[in-house]
């Protein structure tokens, strides 16, 4: 093939000097954690409380999260992200909106693409939830009422615990998602992981090597990730149950 | 997944880029395949990009379908197939490479970095990077730029000198990259970025489909002047030169310049509008002595 390897390229310095085209790719992965990680915490969050409301016995409340479980999750992801950053701000009050497109450029694409992933995701943690849930004998949710507790406490302390041990494993597969999706951000501009690796190539013109990087990157990334996983799988395995002792 | 597989997969990647072989000699290829694939860009105004109809027109597509003629000429091929793929500025280069692409002829700035990796044909334009604002804007130079937003396109080469600009200058200037040049219209007609830096003609091409052409206007000195040329793959001269030879005779027969005014002095689709971009001494130099000179 027509093409010059030249591995050395990670460790010679930037046009601008200020670090090596490494430092780049690793800046771009600092982005690419903070992004996915505060983006799963979103989503977790969001999506165990909508997840509640989908099983809860209100018609309304659960209308409404199955409303949004079906706007975020039928709607192409790339999509969302463009509506959250270019459309949202039109939609805002002129004054308001023009403040917030004067904001720095990189927070303003940060919150942005948080946004988009963290609603998105939670759309999908929030049906894991639901079904968890909804895979627990019936039973349960009436013992826990008969004895007295109320309906958040019944979710609290007998239908959550059970139902989020339960959908662990495909828990971990949204998480890994989290990581993979978290590249959209690099169409609206962040500097993250993936568009790292593109300027890589156009500063350098080595396109493979800058590919093959960031490959390894995300792979190493997922590895952790689903070691994790499988740790906390193991320690809080349902005895009695799918993969329980 | 345990690591011993993980570095095997690793080892697997490098093989797979490895075994992307490209054929060296592109006219055997376009021969056996009875098929030649041009890359083009989508929204490069008026080089290369999407008429209302979806269908591939600009002054460098022109420039590339004649290059096909020439090619069924030498082949005696009269129905060769003619396959276009979209590309962007970040994957123009891997694609040419990786023989999934023949020639690209768009927007591409010749330059030594890129000589390394493809080979380039004889320019087929000059062009000078300057900046697109709001006429009530007050921007007029690129030093009317401290503290504020510029965008720019990312992957091209006035990303880098904006970068360079802000470092050298300390202009303090917030740079946002955006995906093409249609995105980047969008961040600063939204308001988003103050003014917009990129190669005059493309900015006369995003003026020409703005909602308002009136509100808007090109100024700023150039900082720099850029050939542009299709892009092949390196080391295959025999391919290099038909190119480069049609491409010089359309410039020393007088057609380039009517494909100049074709594009540049008369209303374009997908509005209708003209650029009325002059030609510039640079083009005017270019066309009486065609060559294939990187100016980076």
């Amino acid at each position: 093939m027509s093409y010059n390897w030249n591995w050395d390229i990670f460790l010679s310095p930037t046009p601008s000097g200020e670090s090596t085209y490494l430092g780049w790719l690793l800046n771009g992965l600092q982005w690419t954690l903070t992004l996915s990680l505060g983006a799963w915490i979103m989503a977790l969050v969001l999506g165990i409380g909508l997840g509640v409301l989908r099983t809860v016995p209100n018609r309304l409340l659960a209308g409404s999260a199955a409303a949004y479980v079906e706007v975020f999750r039928n709607v192409p992801l790339l999509v969302q992200l463009f509506i959250w950053y270019f459309v949202l701000p039109e939609l805002l009050p002129t004054t308001l909106g023009d403040a917030l497109k004067q904001t720095d450029p990189l927070a303003q694409q940060f919150f942005a693409a948080l946004l988009c992933l963290g609603c998105f995701t939670a759309a999908r943690v929030c049906e894991q939830v639901r079904a968890g849930i909804a895979s627990l004998p019936r039973g349960q949710r009436n013992a826990g009422l008969a004895l007295g507790l109320t309906l958040p406490q019944t979710y609290r302390y007998v239908l959550l615990p059970m139902a989020l041990r339960l959908i662990l494993p495909p828990l971990t597969s949204e998480f890994l998602n989290v990581f993979k999706n978290s590249a959209v951000a690099s169409t609206i501009g962040l500097i993250e992981l993936s568009r790292q690796s593109q300027q890589l190539v156009d500063y350098t013109a080595q396109a493979y090597e800058a590919f093959i990087a960031v490959t390894v990157l995300y792979v190493l990334i997922n590895v952790l990730v689903m070691f994790g996983m499988r740790v906390l799988e193991r320690r809080t395995r349902v005895p009695g149950y799918i993969g329980g002792k | 997944m345990k690591l011993p597989r993980l570095s095997s997969l690793v080892f697997g990647c490098t093989l797979l880029a490895g075994a992307a072989q490209a054929p060296a000699d592109t006219l055997e290829k376009i021969k056996d395949a009875g098929s030649i694939t041009l890359g083009h860009r989508e929204s490069s105004i008026p080089f290369s990009y999407y008429d209302d109809q979806q269908r591939v027109i600009g002054y460098s597509q022109d420039i590339a379908l004649r290059v096909v003629d020439a090619i069924k000429r030498e082949l005696q091929l009269p129905d060769l197939q003619v396959r276009l793929n979209p590309v962007t500025s970040q994957n123009r280069i891997p694609l040419i490479q990786n023989g999934t692409v023949d020639l690209e002829c768009g927007s591409t700035t010749n330059n030594t970095e890129r000589q390394k990796q493809v080979g380039f044909s004889t320019t087929i334009f000059v062009v000078g990077t300057r900046l697109l604002t709001k006429k009530a804007s007050g921007i007029q130079d690129f030093s009317d730029l401290a503290g504020k937003n510029v965008v720019t396109t990312a992957g091209t080469t006035s990303e880098r000198l904006l970068r360079k600009l802000n470092e050298d200058k300390q202009l303090n200037m917030k740079i946002i990259s955006a995906k093409d040049h249609g995105e980047s219209f969008l961040t600063l007609e939204t308001g988003r970025a103050a003014a917009f830096m990129m190669d005059d003609a493309l900015l006369y091409g995003e003026l020409a489909k703005a909602k308002r052409p009136g509100d808007w206007v090109v100024v700023g000195t150039p900082q720099s002047l850029e050939a542009y040329g299709c892009v092949l793959r390196k080391d295959d001269p025999v391919f290099k030169t038909l190119v480069d030879t049609t491409i010089a005779g359309l410039m020393t027969s007088g057609e380039a310049q009517k494909l100049y005014a074709k594009w540049f002095e008369s209303p374009i689709p997908p509005k209708g509008l003209n650029l009325n971009f002059p030609l510039s001494a640079e083009m005017v130099e270019l066309y009486r002595n065609p060559n294939d000179r990187a100016l980076q």
